[in-house]
């Protein structure tokens, strides 16, 4: 058994041992990743979204550009812009700091669009109803509309998350060392496939994770239309 | 002479070039039931939105007892009093909307409760229970848990109606609360808002029902183009209305 997946492999369980390790290791980078830009970008899509809907003219057009920026250049351009184009590591930035600064503006300027819609989404009346009672202007917001919105923004929401977790392996472009990093460095080193698998099927259970998440967030909103 | 509750001098709106209230005045006494009816598009809608602060007025004076809520003279920019005072204003009156506009994620019980704890700043309890006894009121006491979604039309809006009771209003408006509802239905409702007749709650109610604005309401008001055409006793204004515009309007229900 173990010489035919030593064979199979093509390398020494050892070996496969150690990669795994090592991997595992670096998974949290991903991780990490993965959670400061939420934890950032989630909130700032929503005053961005704000923002976007503001009647104050400037202002908005001012999001919109960003919105354009952010949406319409590759996310990868965008790293290498704020590492070598704004030098952020200058400013006491490491590189792991300057990659969830781009995936924080990033991601939030695709937040805000949903958000947007999901604001848009929940009927006049509803604000209407909250003002006829005497309900002030935020606790309309989180109150009455926030909670309506989450229900409606889950499944684009999901989405965005389960890009997340593989645009995380952008990084490597200004040498943040996350699961991809490593896994090509791997394969090169050992001359194998198998540091390459063994990412993908890290990110393929980091993604069912998500999936089951936002599945389970659905079935717990479910009890009202 | 009875205490007027709500009264509106002049009151003009536009939106863009289209003028939907020409100068309209009306005054709502305490205790009184005010039916307006009309075609649509005569205003009536806005005339509500307009006294509820969900529509700015363009002129003209509105005032709930000593407060005053907005006045400008014609051509000019009507002035709003200061936020407070609106929201002063905001208690004084409830809204019973057309699409009812209950709180789709609260339960019914919820739905009732929350401005009366977060802007009438109840007690959860006291809350809770002006909520049970007028759930009772309108005949809903067993759904104090459902949520709107699983309530039929006319259920939904005996909710919205006691969501709005539960404020203590001066005067509470309906805005057709019947108009998306089968006739069925309807009945429940306009039972629910005689019932209320009977205990003197002030209220002004826009509908197309018209055997209820004559058999219920102390007084019409006949509107078309922005304007109160004909205004007074239910069933002279119904039944032997005296401008030929609410004639040929109440022609269509004469025949049935």
């Amino acid at each position: 058994m173990e010489a035919f997946l030593e064979s199979f492999l093509g390398m020494d369980l050892e070996t496969v041992g150690k990669i795994l390790v090592q991997m595992l290791q670096t998974s949290l980078v991903t991780l990490q990743l993965f959670f400061f830009t939420l934890l950032f970008s989630l909130p700032l899509g929503l005053v961005v979204a704000l923002g976007r809907m503001s009647r104050f003219k400037p202002l908005q057009w001012l999001i919109r550009a960003y919105l354009l920026v952010m949406r319409g250049t590759p996310l990868m351009l965008q790293l290498i812009f704020f590492w070598f184009g704004l030098k952020l590591g200058k400013y006491g930035f490491s590189r792991m700091e300057t990659a969830i600064v781009a995936f924080v503006l990033n991601y939030a300027a695709y937040f805000a669009e949903i958000y947007r819609a999901g604001i848009q989404g929940v009927p006049q009346g509803q604000r209407e109803a909250a003002n006829v009672l005497g309900f002030s202007k935020s606790q309309t917001f989180f109150r009455i509309v926030l909670p309506q919105l989450v229900k409606k923004i889950l499944p684009p929401m999901g989405n965005e998350f389960m890009t997340l977790v593989k645009d995380t392996s952008l990084a490597q472009i200004i040498a943040v060392v996350e699961i991809s990093a490593l896994a090509s460095k791997l394969q090169n080193a050992e001359v194998s496939i198998v540091p390459v698998f063994i990412a993908g099927v890290f990110y393929l259970i980091m993604n069912a994770v998500v999936s089951k998440c936002f599945s389970t967030a659905e079935k717990k909103l479910d009890y009202y239309k | 002479m009875a205490e007027s509750v709500l009264s509106a001098e002049n009151i003009c709106k536009s939106f863009g070039q289209n003028e939907v209230l020409r100068g309209i005045s009306f005054h709502v006494n305490q205790g009184e039931v005010l039916s307006i009816i009309g075609p649509s598009g005569s205003g009536k809608s806005t005339l509500l939105r307009c006294s509820t602060l969900l529509e700015k007025i363009d002129s003209g004076r509105i005032a709930y007892g000593d407060l005053l809520m907005a006045e400008g003279e014609k051509g000019g920019k009507a002035q709003y009093s200061a936020a407070p005072v609106l929201q002063q204003i905001r208690r004084k009156f409830g809204l019973v909307f057309q699409n009812f506009n209950l709180f789709p994620h609260f339960s019914v019980l919820r739905n009732i409760t929350e401005a009366q704890i977060r802007v009438a700043k109840r007690s959860k309890e006291e809350a809770e229970s002006v909520a049970r006894e007028l759930l009772q009121k309108v005949g809903l006491s067993e759904k104090e848990n459902a949520y709107p979604c699983e309530l039929s039309g006319g259920q939904q809006q005996r909710v919205a109606i006691a969501r709005a009771l539960a404020m203590d209003p001066d005067v509470l408006f309906f805005d057709e609360p019947t108009s998306a509802l089968d006739p069925e239905l309807t009945g429940e409702i306009l039972k629910v808002i005689r019932g209320l007749a009977e205990e003197h709650m002030t209220m002004v109610v826009v509908t197309h029902e018209m055997a209820f604005a004559r058999d219920v309401s102390d007084r019409v008001i006949f509107m078309d183009g922005g304007l109160i055409v004909e205004e007074g006793d239910p069933r002279e204004v119904i039944e032997n209305p005296k401008s030929e515009r609410t004639k040929a309007f109440l022609a269509r229900f004469h025949q049935v």
